[in-house]
C-alpha cells in the first residue's frame, strides 16, 4: 500500500547552521499509529513542522497522500491536523469561536452539530463559551486537539500531546486516539513518555541527531531489542558468584541476595535449564523467580546510547 | 481561492474590535474630538482663513488622515504580531492557505475597521466644525486607498517586528511626525520656499493634500500625483509582503 506520508532525503539546515535533520527518509503507512521518539532537540518537532509546512526544508522531497508539501501544499495541508508541543491558543477567544477560526482557515463551511460533537467527545462542551486564558492547561490541550480535529483531517500530528497534563487525561487521550484511527485516521505521536509510545504505537521510529535510527513495527522492535531477564530470590545470599558458574552471563544484586541471569528470547536455547541444573549441582537453593522484558524504554535508551 | 479562510480571518479579526471596542473605536474618536475642540473650535476661531477655507474646517482632511494612518497601521500590525508572539501562527501556516488569502482577510479586516473609524470621526467632527465634501466619491475613494495602503503597511511591520516596541517604533517615530508636518494643520504654501521643496519628500503630503482636495476642491499638490503616490506606496508595501512570504523572513524558519 502507497504510504500516506513520505519524506525522502529531507534536510534542514537553520540560518544558525544547526542541522536538525540529516537525510531523513521515512515512510507512514495509512491508518496506522506511529510514534516517533527522540531526545531533546532530536529534530521531532523539525521534522512535524516541515511536513505541516511551518518550517521550510532545505533539500528533499515530502509527500502526503500524494501531494508534494510545496508545490501542491493546499491539498496536502488539508488532509493534516496538527497538536503543537506547546500550548499556543488565542487566549482572549472563547473555544466556539476559535474552534470555528479553524475550520474556516482550513477551507470548510461552518458545521455547529460536527463541532458540538467533537468539543462533548473532549469533555470541552460546557467550557464552550469561556475564554480560552481561564482553562486549565488540561483543557487548553484539549482545546489544541479539537482545534486539530474540527476539519476532519485523515492525518493527526500529535507533538506531546499529553506533556504536562494528569494521568486520567492521558488516559482519556489514548482512548480519543485509539477511536480515531479505527475511524481510519492516521496517527503520528512524538512524545517523551515511552510508556505512550509503548501502549498506542504500532510503528515505532528513533530519531536522534537529526538522523532516523530505526523503523520497526512495535512488537518486532521489542522481540528484536528486547532482552529478558530471569531473576532468581537466593534461599541464603551470596558475597560473590562462584567461579563455578562463569560460563552463564549472570549478574550477582547488590545485595547478594539475588542471581540475574540475562538472556535472548529469540534463540531456540535460552540456557535456563542448563543454569537451573548448574544451581542445583552447586548446591545454591532459591526460593523465587521470575522473568521480566526490556520496555521500550529501555530499547529506546540503548538505542540512543549506541548512537552517541 | 479559499474564501472559508479569508472570512474566517476576517471575521475573527472584527470581532477583535468589537470585543475592544474602548480602543479601537472611542479612544480615536475622542482624541480626535479633542483636535477639533483645541484647534478647531477654541485655536481656530482666532486663525485667519487658508485658501478661503476656515482654519476649523481645513484641518478636518488632515486629522481624519492622521486617525485613519494610525489605526490602520496599528490594527494590521497587530492583528499579525499577536498570532506570532503567541504562537498561534503555526494554524495560519500549517492552513491551505496563500499569502493572498492571509493578506485579504487581516488587511481587509483592519482597513474595515479604519475605514468605519474614519466615517465615525467625520460624522462627530459634524458635532464641532461646518463642513462640505465637494467631492464625495473622491473622498471615499482616498479614504479606501489610504486605509488598505496603510493596513499594508502595518501589515509589513506586523511582519517584521520580534517585540512590542518595534511594534510601536515606526508608527510613533516616523509616521506620526511625517502625518504633523505633511500638511495637517498647515498648508505647505505656508513655509518658506526651502522647506516647501523638502516637505515634497514626505509622503504624507500627498496623502493629505489629496484628501483635502476631495473635500474643499484646492490642494497643495496636484490630484493625480496624490493617488499616483498612493498607489505607488501601495505596490511598494505589496513587494515587500510578497518578499516576507517568498523568503519566509520572520514567519517561518
Amino acid at each position: 500500500m502507497e504510504p500516506i506520508i513520505s519524506v525522502r532525503n529531507l534536510t534542514k539546515t537553520y540560518a544558525s547552521g544547526l542541522r536538525a535533520l540529516d537525510n531523513v527518509n521515512l515512510d507512514i503507512r495509512r491508518g496506522e499509529i506511529f510514534g516517533l521518539l527522540g531526545p531533546n532537540g532530536a529534530g521531532k518537532t523539525t521534522l512535524i513542522s516541515i511536513i505541516c509546512g511551518i518550517v521550510t526544508p532545505s533539500e528533499g522531497v515530502v509527500s502526503v497522500d500524494g501531494h508534494d508539501i510545496l508545490s501542491d501544499y493546499r491539498a496536502a495541508r488539508s488532509k493534516i491536523g496538527l497538536v503543537p508541543q506547546e500550548l499556543a491558543t488565542a487566549t482572549f477567544e472563547n473555544v466556539l469561536v476559535t474552534m470555528n477560526f479553524s475550520r474556516g482557515l482550513f477551507g470548510k463551511p461552518p458545521n455547529s452539530s460536527l463541532i458540538e460533537k467533537i468539543l462533548r467527545d473532549l469533555s470541552l462542551w460546557d467550557k464552550r463559551k469561556e475564554k480560552i486564558m481561564a482553562l486549565s492547561g488540561g483543557m487548553k490541550r484539549r482545546v489544541l486537539i479539537a482545534k486539530a480535529l474540527v476539519h476532519e483531517p485523515s492525518i493527526l500530528f500529535l507533538d506531546e500531546p499529553t506533556a504536562g497534563v494528569d494521568v486520567e487525561l492521558r488516559h482519556d487521550m489514548w482512548e480519543m486516539v485509539r477511536g480515531l484511527r479505527e475511524s481510519g485516521v492516521t496517527i503520528i505521536l512524538t512524545t517523551h513518555y515511552i510508556n505512550e509510545a509503548e501502549e498506542m504505537a504500532d510503528r515505532i521510529g528513533v530519531i536522534n541527531e537529526g538522523k532516523i535510527g530505526v523503523v520497526e513495527d512495535k512488537a518486532v522492535l521489542m522481540n528484536k531489542l528486547g532482552k529478558k531477564q530471569l531473576t532468581l530470590t537466593l534461599q541464603h545470599p551470596l558475597s560473590s558468584i562462584p567461579a563455578e558458574l562463569d560460563g552463564h552471563p549472570l549478574e550477582l544484586s547488590a545485595d547478594g541476595n539475588a542471581l540475574i541471569y540475562t538472556f535472548d528470547a529469540q534463540k531456540e536455547r535460552t540456557g535456563i535449564s542448563e543454569l537451573l541444573r548448574h544451581l542445583g549441582q552447586h548446591g545454591i537453593d532459591f526460593k523465587d523467580l521470575h522473568s521480566s522484558q526490556s520496555s521500550l524504554e529501555d530499547i529506546f535508551v540503548n538505542l540512543v546510547r549506541e548512537k552517541t | 481561492m479559499n474564501i472559508h479562510a479569508v472570512r474566517a480571518i476576517y471575521v475573527f479579526e472584527m470581532a477583535r474590535a468589537w470585543r475592544t471596542l474602548m480602543q479601537s473605536i472611542a479612544t480615536p474618536i475622542l482624541s480626535t474630538s479633542l483636535y477639533f475642540v483645541v484647534f478647531g473650535a477654541a485655536i481656530g476661531s482666532r486663525m485667519g482663513e487658508i485658501d478661503g477655507i476656515s482654519y476649523a474646517s481645513f484641518i478636518i482632511p488632515g486629522l481624519l488622515m492622521l486617525s485613519l494612518l494610525s489605526e490602520s497601521i496599528s490594527n494590521a500590525s497587530f492583528g499579525i504580531y499577536f498570532p506570532k508572539f503567541s504562537g498561534t501562527i503555526y494554524e495560519i501556516l500549517s492552513a491551505p492557505v496563500s499569502p493572498l488569502e492571509i493578506v485579504l482577510g487581516y488587511v481587509g479586516a483592519a482597513a474595515s475597521k479604519s475605514v468605519i473609524l474614519g466615517l465615525l470621526i467625520l460624522i462627530t467632527a459634524r458635532l464641532f466644525v461646518d463642513y462640505e465634501i465637494a467631492h464625495p466619491l473622491w473622498m471615499i475613494g482616498f479614504l479606501l486607498l489610504t486605509a488598505i495602503t496603510f493596513s499594508l503597511f502595518g501589515f509589513v511591520i506586523g511582519l517584521w517586528a520580534d517585540d512590542f516596541q518595534k511594534l510601536q517604533i515606526i508608527p510613533m517615530m516616523v509616521v506620526m511626525p511625517l502625518t504633523f508636518l505633511g500638511g495637517a494643520f498647515y498648508s505647505i504654501n505656508m513655509l518658506p520656499p526651502f522647506w516647501q521643496t523638502i516637505t515634497l519628500f514626505n509622503p504624507v503630503v500627498y496623502l493629505i493634500s489629496g484628501f483635502r482636495w476631495s473635500f474643499y476642491g484646492v490642494a497643495d499638490v496636484n490630484v493625480v500625483i496624490s493617488v499616483g503616490m498612493i498607489c505607488f506606496f501601495m505596490l511598494l508595501c505589496l513587494a515587500a509582503i510578497g518578499w516576507i512570504f517568498k523568503t519566509g523572513y520572520r514567519l517561518k524558519s
